[in-house]
């Protein structure tokens, strides 16, 4: 089966290919409608929206809060399933599977989330949620479970003597580490990190950002970057998309669209950005 | 005199075998008549606990073991159930991080505002709705009337933190107490709700002290600054000198981890600063900064951390000054974009 599809891969130009990809959420009617036997229009949460990663290449998603950018994130890997249009990975479209080749698929696009509290499982060691994650897979390597962890733990920067603690006895540093080492696991050629560092103080969200761009130079990875701060996407990303209720009203490289915004939503980001020099206020005091 | 002086203030919580943890250490920090301050810090550093103290509102089990506050001359700690009620309605209002948490759900959002007029200002009930819907108006909700009638949930997240202003403001506060009032709201939902804070601001002359992680936000609204770490206030003074010339290693290895968008199209690594925060039950000899500052010398684990007069209006905690010679901040990150 996994021949199948590297044979099938050497075509495709991308690593990711995302065309008008639709995803829509029914909304329950009102008392008015239900008496009016009205039938209420779906909530377009993806509209259309269609781009393309490289590999080795970080993709920022900015945007505000309800603009989509997390339900683009579960569609592509069919966490929920898409309305409408294509995911293409290597070419191989991820709807048109299921079963061991949408694993397989699945095994390529691994997610990091913003809470490593609820991503972890709390009664699991480190080392022994890290390995599970390569024995399911059958990665190579999978077999010494120590030599396993031991290398992954090494990928993300930390000590073999975290390996037999539980989830609670990390920092919130260490824990998102560890949810990525657990996505580096499978040997991924993509991660999707939804708004990934987020919750961090700013000093542990500059090491995971640092942590992202020696994991695409090490491993080639590319990064789908999804995050509400406009800032920390200029920090990692090559490209950004940016999105308004459930379209991409903008892309581009990060050093066009962040010196000359096109969109109005985009400028209207920009400006919102509170600058920590005092000299750059929009507030006049 | 200022409007509020927090002097040597401590903060406790209880931990396993009548172990005491410390959260706040000996703070001192005063806020004038109509100034804006901001603590700033990470997680754990004590700023929310500080803020939360001048409203003697530290949480359970948690409790104020040492130091002083007063405002305007008074010593809020030694305050009665009334006069501290009194305190509460009339001199400072306060504002939280979850607008839908401090609303009550049941009740719709004027009647809120109009029962704080009541209790504390004992308007009628006409008077009181009269004067919400124009306290409504003023701090930017449109259709006023019309939103009187609204219940929180059907507020956005913007609207119910203007509401919560709304209500902190009804009885024209001398000072605001603001903890992390932005965190919870998007990027363009916060600026408009800076620019709001800074037009009661202007208009009332209220002083603010505002709590925030993201020296963004501080830099926004803030005249002064006092940036805290592990409990302590390692360095304070005015908002541009801070980000310019800070002083403190802990100061400078903070800016620098703030991202900024000057940044895109010049991807690379940031000079992280390593480890994290400390946790409450961490106990650091000396300087709490030490294990994290790249400028530690030995004697760090034997100072006292006290702030020290560096500047015409700064002051820093680290006796061993690296920067002191090293000039702006900015030149330094000008070098490093170039390089």
């Amino acid at each position: 089966m996994s021949d199948v599809l590297t044979e099938e891969t050497k075509s495709a130009a991308h690593l990711l290919e995302v065309e008008s990809l639709v995803k829509e959420f029914g909304l329950r009617r009102g008392l008015a409608e239900r008496i009016a036997r009205k039938q209420v229009a779906p909530h377009r949460a993806v509209d259309d929206v269609s781009f393309t990663l490289d590999r080795g290449e970080i993709l920022g998603i900015a945007g505000g809060s309800g603009s989509g950018k997390t339900t683009l994130a579960r569609c592509l890997i069919r966490l929920i399933e898409p309305d409408g249009g294509a995911v293409r990975v290597d070419g191989i479209d991820i709807r048109a599977h299921k079963g061991a080749e949408l694993r397989e698929l699945r095994r390529r696009m691994q997610m990091v989330f913003q809470d490593p509290y609820a991503s972890l499982n709390p009664r699991m060691t480190i080392g022994a949620a890290l390995h599970e994650a390569g024995k399911v897979h059958n990665r190579p390597g999978s077999e010494n479970e120590q030599a396993f962890v031991s290398r992954l733990l090494g990928l993300v920067q930390l000590t073999d003597r975290i390996a037999p603690r539980k989830p609670r006895e990390l920092s919130g540093g260490q824990r998102q580490r560890v949810s990525i080492a657990r996505a580096l696991a499978v040997d991924p050629e993509l991660i999707i990190a939804d708004e990934a560092v987020s919750a961090l103080d700013v000093s542990v969200q500059a090491q995971l950002l640092n942590l992202f761009l020696d994991l695409r130079e090490e491993l080639g990875v590319a990064v789908l970057f999804i995050s509400h701060q406009l800032a920390v996407i200029a920090e990692v990303a090559d490209r950004i998309a940016v999105m308004q209720k459930g379209r991409i009203v903008e892309t581009g490289t990060t050093q066009d669209v962040f010196a000359h915004p096109k969109d109005e939503y985009t400028q209207a980001l920009l400006r919102a950005h509170p600058h920590p020099d005092p000299r750059m206020r929009f507030v006049a005091n | 005199m200022s409007l509020l002086e927090i002097e040597s203030l401590r903060i406790e919580f209880p931990g396993e075998d009548e172990e005491r943890l410390v959260a706040v250490k000996g703070v001192d920090l005063a806020v004038e008549q109509g100034e804006v301050v901001g603590l700033v810090g990470e997680s754990g550093s004590g700023k929310s606990l500080t803020c939360r103290a001048v409203m003697r509102m530290v949480p359970e089990p948690g409790a104020i073991s040492a130091g002083s506050i007063r405002f305007d001359g008074e010593d809020v700690l030694s305050l009665g159930t009334s006069e501290l009620r009194d305190f509460r309605a009339h001199s400072v209002g306060m504002i939280y991080q979850n607008p839908f948490g401090s609303l009550n759900p049941t009740m719709r959002a004027g009647a809120q505002i109009a029962e704080t007029l009541k209790v504390n200002r004992g308007l009628s009930n006409k008077a009181a709705k009269v004067e919400s819907v124009a306290l409504l108006d003023r701090v930017g909700i449109e259709d006023p009337e019309r939103r009187y009638r609204a219940y929180p949930h059907e507020l956005s997240g913007g609207m119910c933190q203007r509401v919560m202003i709304a209500i902190a403001t009804a009885s024209s506060p001398r000072l605001m107490l603001a903890d992390e009032p932005t965190t919870a709201l998007d990027v363009t939902t916060q600026a408009q709700i800076l620019k709001l804070l800074a037009k009661m601001r202007a208009e009332e002359g209220m002083a603010m002290l505002l709590v925030s992680h993201d020296f963004g936000v501080i830099a926004q609204a803030c005249d002064r600054v006092a940036v805290m770490y592990g409990g302590h206030i390692v360095e304070t003074g005015p908002v541009e000198t801070i980000y310019h010339e800070p002083e403190h290693p802990y100061t400078r290895a903070l800016l620098n981890s703030v991202p900024e968008l000057d940044s895109a199209g010049n991807v690379q690594r940031r000079a992280a600063l390593a480890g994290h925060p400390p946790e409450l039950s961490d106990f650091i000899p000396g300087c709490v900064f030490a294990p994290r500052c790249e400028h530690a010398k030995q004697d760090c684990a034997g100072i006292e951390m006290k702030l020290e007069k560096v500047g015409a209006d700064q002051e820093s905690a680290c006796p061993v000054r690296p920067y002191a010679e090293a000039g702006a901040r900015s030149a330094e990150r000008a070098a490093r974009v170039e390089a």
